[in-house]
């Protein structure tokens, strides 16, 4: 629902690494954790309408969700948290804690320099 | 073609905000509660019945954040306690800027705690650090007890989740036990504190744990 939000940091973000690159941007990698309530196809929609008469015009968006870790308090096991399955994979108890989220984060950039 | 690899957060701006918000916040020794849940879950009727309840012991201060209108900061006004209004203008969540201007317009240095009242959405305020100490989640009985398995990114994230209106609990199929079982699976840490602001139940018991918050400036164990 805040894609909008986002997308308009993304641009942002990538319009200010272009600044000392060559080349038009077309392509970008981002990630961001399962927690981030950011939906890929709104976000790109949104990225698509903001990005309209900039350099980052017909950019292709790849999104990245990255699923939520455990630490299991027993054993130690970091693992990847299942909502429909709360115990460690390893010892299949049910003290664990759940590691922060993945932040949001622009990985990649790619230039054509045509 | 060529590659560059950035690896930067996004959201710097809104973390450099938070970042700020979180010095002040600690500077001047205020606990900061970020208030997150569903329109019309009871969120500023909490508020105002906490601030009444807890009148001579701990002195509030609240931000409000919605899209429009200030009704809320003048439900809060009444109680005799300063509120800063914040509209959003569309936005579905408040800004950590936001609250910085908003910690600057209220009389911090006259307050022993501070609520933010998100704007009213179980989804994205979750996901926007606001430099708070802590969240508070409000679940209100008539939206169903399914809301921590379908909502978990605040259940997983909240302190403390109060569950609202249980004076309406005959009225409808709500399971207290199956609300909480389903936040105790993504957060083993949360406190749970069924409540009805319209009748006061429960209330004393979340009231203490502000009290306790006020004075230790953390959250309780």
């Amino acid at each position: 629902m805040h894609e909008a939000a986002i997308a308009q940091s993304l641009l942002d973000a990538i319009l200010t690494e272009a600044q000392s690159q060559p080349g038009k941007p077309v392509a970008a990698k981002i990630s961001c954790g399962a927690f981030s309530a950011l939906n890929n196809e709104v976000l790109c929609f949104a990225f698509e309408a903001i990005s309209k008469g900039t350099p980052c015009e017909g950019l292709k968006l790849d999104i990245e969700q990255k699923p939520i870790q455990a630490k299991c308090k027993k054993c130690g096991e970091t693992f990847v948290f299942d909502l429909h399955r709360p115990v460690c994979t390893k010892c299949q108890c049910e003290e664990f804690e759940l590691l922060p989220d993945a932040p949001l984060l622009l990985n990649e950039i790619e230039f054509d320099e045509k | 073609m060529r590659k560059v690899i950035v690896e930067k957060k996004i959201l710097v701006a809104n973390e450099e905000f938070a970042n700020k918000n979180r010095e002040f916040l600690t500077a001047k020794k205020l606990p900061c509660l970020n208030v997150i849940s569903s329109p019309g879950s009871g969120k500023t009727t909490i508020l105002a019945k906490t601030i009444e309840a807890l009148k001579g012991k701990v002195r509030i201060g609240v931000i409000e954040g919605d899209i429009q209108t200030d009704i809320d900061a003048r439900r809060i006004r009444k109680t005799g306690a300063p509120a800063c209004q914040i509209n959003t203008e569309g936005a579905c969540h408040l800004s950590a800027a936001q609250v910085s201007f908003a910690l600057h317009k209220l009389p911090v240095d006259t307050l022993d705690l501070i609520f933010i009242e998100n704007v009213g959405n179980l989804v994205c305020p979750s996901a926007l650090d606001l430099g708070e100490t802590a969240k508070i989640a409000v679940l209100s009985t008539p939206e169903g007890d399914d809301k921590p398995a379908k909502y978990p990114a605040i259940f997983a994230r909240a302190a403390v989740v109060l569950i609202n209106k249980i004076d309406l609990l005959a009225a409808g199929d709500f399971n207290i036990e199956k609300a909480g079982a389903d936040v105790f699976k993504i957060n083993k840490k949360a406190k749970i504190f069924p409540v009805s602001a319209k009748t006061g139940q429960g209330m004393s018991a979340w009231c203490d744990w502000l009290e306790e918050m006020a004075a230790k400036k953390e959250i309780p164990a």
